[in-house]
């Protein structure tokens, strides 16, 4: 038994210490925004907050998160970064596909909390491991950078 | 897919449509004809269909159908069904924008799900089946969706006539608000649903003038998937979890056409939440296997890499990628079947006073989508249930008839988002959907009669063959000594793409097929020119379209010998290109809109910082737009890339959603310029040497360059998105590459080509 944290509510699961985050999330508590795309944490669509921290879920085992705070896009609304964040993307409308998106919102919010006014270069770093085959990245620039003027205001 | 595909012969009934997954399904009760060929369903009024069955309150609370595509609730709710897959070419807000425009509905109380399949009503009416592709959504859909809002409207403007005691004609309708003008009494949608459904539906209505358009052309008309796509309740396959399903994860031949010999299960077996192991056989278009069944996800894959399986590879493909690239290069030498030819090349090149000659390589491309394929299936008494984010209904819906002795209506889709897709999810061979149901009727044999979820993990999903076919074109071509185009010759070599497919019969013509061709050389005015194709059929590597089919290497190898030629001729690519365009408004249009944006004629800034930089141009017609692509790179002193800017222009008839078009544009050229960075697959021994992200590398947004598109305004019937922005990108870079250091790229990927 794994007791978790997630979204502000307590969960326990049984499963094996081993088993990524990210199917703990998906397949046992059924928080399906979280996605799957590579496994390997080389395209970021598992994108979660750990303590705050963007990890990539889908290699993190879930006895290394037992009794820290997991977050995910369900509650990306939560805080007012994240509501600016996801505000932006609605009004840029720059989702496509979408499959890429919680993971790309997910590191937006964390790149936002820690600095609240990127640079390009900023983003490119806290970006770059987010991959979006429709390849939405002018968008995703241009959201970031509208919601950072959304929260100095 | 740009040749018509058969008209099968299915008679198709409704399955109930989930679309995203909350909606309660709804019963279809009747189909009438609608005139001119136009299928529009209707249905029988609320209360008569459902008076045996349902309670006073619940006849009360139905919806509003006027016809297949609209639903309207009594909050005034509207629903679009949407007949084509959403997977990220915005199609969703298209439909809805043209059913929203003529209902002059409140766009903010528009939603769209996905419809079920049903050839019936939701074909589309270009290709006479269900399927989404060759660009073809808003085009086929323009007349009927609008048809479909109109209906709508005109039985909500009949309704409230009855109800207020007024003639309809005094009646007008925005943003949802029916008013009556004398009288000033007004109401939303959904008081006038009842008694629009006890009207009889009209059977010709008016449809707006363009100039009447609110929505239609509008600069931003918010997408209609965007929320749900925020906030992580959208729908994917993936996400769809059933009472007692498992999940399955499959073990494939490491080679095409392998078989499994002989397995041990028992260290799969003894992993905790392994269910059961089954062995799947393969079909003529796909994978036999060994798949784990699980509880969830995670101990699927577990278990499937816990299996021991001997391959019996006697009759897998063994093929290098370098020797295929070989023998395309031998058949290069030998004459192949004629596409076309016009004039007299031979002669035109042998008095040539220059000869320009080349090779141009392309190789096999994996989809990647970012959703790995993946299908869920529930089998029952007669039937099938599918869930999928499905991009050819009528294909799968037969194929997996066939399989399961059914009859094609038997089988029941439910509609999903797809995570991208980019062609893969319209497999005309069903691989991945076939799989799914092998599966689910094994585990079915070992007694475990519950829905399966297939779930391709990447790594077989990047190895799962159905790439774009590798080929190789070699040009010839002459100039006179004004430096003006004599003769062009093309020899094309690469596997075809319908043949072995239910498209063979009507889209392959002389063993020719035209995917393997479309667009070469085109639309210039040429007065010699002769274009060859080889079609091998010893590759046995299965190969699909891909985002633009053909053209993503017809395209390159045009207009990369256009520049060529205009650097023989000593012209400038621009006004080489243009005195081969007479009669070619439309090319010439996005050509000269493009040059002027791009400021073509002003020498592009040296930055300064020891970087080599240069400006590339591509012109190129795809599923009936123009698209011109100048782009702008900086090559540094070790031979590092960067592509700095990119100026597209486009032409697609009439401007549904521009915004939409603005965002495929963006998304082509990124999606291209993957491929012209880095894609490509690679076989040493058969087997795929790709597996992930890290081997196939994707474009990052540190090398998105800044995007910039411009609409050529146009009243044209509309024509698509989704693919005419890919094929530009990759020869507007190798352009611009050359005009930077004077270097060809002939071979796509670029990868480390400039590297010194």
């Amino acid at each position: 038994m794994t007791n978790l944290k997630v979204n502000g509510r307590s969960v326990s699961v049984t499963v094996t210490d081993d088993m990524p985050l990210l199917w703990v999330l998906r397949d046992e508590i059924g928080l399906t925004g979280t996605k799957f795309g590579c496994g390997i944490a080389q395209c970021g669509a598992c994108t979660v907050h750990v303590d705050g921290q963007a990890v990539r879920s889908c290699v993190t085992p879930v006895a290394a998160v037992a009794g820290k705070s997991v977050s995910t896009i369900e509650a990306v609304a939560h805080d007012a970064v994240g509501r600016a964040v996801q505000r932006a993307w609605r009004d840029l409308d720059v989702v496509q596909c979408g499959y890429c998106q919680s993971g790309q919102i997910m590191s937006a919010v964390a790149l936002l909390r820690s600095k609240r006014t990127p640079s390009d270069a900023d983003i490119d770093a806290a970006m770059s491991g987010n991959v979006c085959r429709c390849a939405t990245y002018v968008r995703i620039r241009a959201a970031i950078h509208e919601a950072a003027k959304s929260l100095k205001a | 897919m740009r040749a018509i595909p058969p008209r099968l012969p299915v008679d198709q009934r409704a399955a109930a449509p989930i679309g995203d997954g909350r909606e309660p399904a709804i019963d279809r009760r009747r189909f009438l004809q609608g005139a001119g060929g136009l299928t529009l369903a209707f249905y029988l009024p609320p209360i008569a269909a459902k008076a045996a069955v349902r309670s006073a309150p619940a006849a009360l609370a139905a919806p509003f159908e006027p016809n297949a595509f609209v639903r309207i609730d009594r909050q005034g709710g509207v629903t679009v069904i949407a007949k084509h897959l959403e997977m990220g070419q915005g199609v969703f807000t298209g439909l809805a924008t043209l059913v929203a425009e003529e209902l002059d509905a409140d766009w903010t109380q528009v939603r769209v799900e996905g419809a079920p399949a049903d050839v019936k009503r939701y074909a589309n009416l270009l290709m006479g089946m269900q399927l989404t592709g060759g660009s073809t959504a808003m085009a086929n859909s323009y007349e009927q969706m609008r048809r479909a809002g109109a209906t709508a409207r005109a039985l909500l403007v009949g309704a409230a006539a009855q109800q207020w005691g007024v003639p309809a004609e005094q009646i007008s309708v925005a943003d949802g608000l029916i008013r009556h003008r004398g009288s000033g009494r007004h109401g939303r949608f959904g008081e006038f649903v009842l008694t629009a459904a006890s009207l009889p539906v009209p059977s010709d209505v008016p449809l707006k003038q363009p100039s009447q358009f609110k929505l239609i052309g509008k600069p931003r008309l918010s997408r209609r998937d965007s929320a749900a796509k925020t906030d992580g309740s959208a729908l994917f396959t993936q996400d769809i979890k059933l009472p007692g399903m498992l999940v399955a994860v499959a073990a494939h031949p490491p080679r095409f056409g392998g078989q499994v010999k002989s397995f041990d299960a028992s260290r799969a077996k003894a992993i905790p939440g392994v269910v059961d192991v089954v062995q799947f056989a393969a079909g003529p278009g796909h994978f036999g296997g060994v798949a784990v069944l699980a509880q969830n996800t995670w101990i699927a894959r577990r278990g499937r890499d816990a299996l021991d399986i001997q391959w019996d590879d006697s009759a897998a493909y063994r093929g290098d990628s370098g020797d295929i690239a070989a023998y395309y290069r031998s058949l290069a030498e030998q004459p192949g079947a004629i596409v076309k030819n016009e004039g007299d090349v031979a002669s035109a090149l042998a008095g040539a006073a220059q000869l320009v000659t080349a090779d141009y390589e392309f190789p096999f491309l994996a989809h990647a989508a970012m959703e790995p394929m993946n299908c869920l299936v529930r089998l029952g008494d007669e039937r099938c249930e599918i869930w999928n984010g499905e991009q050819m209904h009528t294909g799968d819906q037969a194929a997996i008839a066939q399989l399961l002795s059914l009859k094609p209506e038997q089988v029941e889709i439910t509609q999903l988002y797809a995570g991208g897709s980019f062609g893969r999810r319209a497999n005309p061979h069903s691989d991945y959907p076939l799989e799914a149901v092998s599966i689910a009727q094994a585990a079915s044999h070992q007694g475990h009669r519950l829905p399966i979820k297939l779930v391709w993990m990447r790594e077989d999903d990047m190895r799962g063959g159905y790439y774009r076919p590798a080929f190789l074109h070699r040009l010839r071509a002459g100039l006179d000594a004004q430096g003006q185009l004599l003769g062009w010759e093309q020899r094309i070599v690469g596997q075809s793409i319908m043949q072995g497919t239910p498209f063979e019969q009507f889209a392959v013509k002389n063993g020719i097929d035209p995917t393997s061709t479309e667009g070469s050389a085109e639309p210039y005015v040429i007065p010699n020119l002769r274009i060859e194709l080889h079609t091998p059929r010893d590759i046995g590597v299965p190969v699909q379209w891909w985002r633009s089919v053909g053209h993503t290497h017809t395209a390159f190898a045009t207009e990369c010998m256009l520049d060529e030629l205009a650097a023989a001729a000593r012209q400038d690519p621009v006004r080489f290109r243009r005195a081969l365009l007479a009669g070619h408004a439309r090319h010439l249009a996005v050509l000269e809109l493009a040059v002027a944006k791009a400021g073509w004629d002003t020498p592009l800034s040296s930055g300064g910082d020891g970087r080599r930089r240069g400006r590339g141009i591509a012109l190129h017609e795809s599923f009936n737009s123009y698209v011109c692509e100048i782009a702008e790179v900086a090559v540094s002193e070790d031979g590092g890339l960067r592509v700095e800017r990119v100026v597209c222009a486009v032409d697609c008839g009439l401007a549904i959603n521009p915004d939409v078009i603005t965002a495929q544009m963006q998304s082509g050229i990124g999606y291209g310029l993957t491929a012209a960075l880095y894609g490509q697959i690679t076989l040493k021994d058969g087997v795929v040497e790709q597996s992930n992200f890290p081997q196939y590398q994707p474009l990052r947004i540190n090398e998105m360059p800044a995007v910039e598109v411009y609409i050529v305004p146009s009243a044209e019937k509309p024509t698509g998105v989704g693919e005419p922005g890919t094929a530009p990108i990759a020869p507007a870079v190798a352009n611009a590459i050359f005009a930077a250091t004077g270097k060809r790229i002939r071979r796509l990927p670029i990868a480390e080509q400039l590297r010194t």
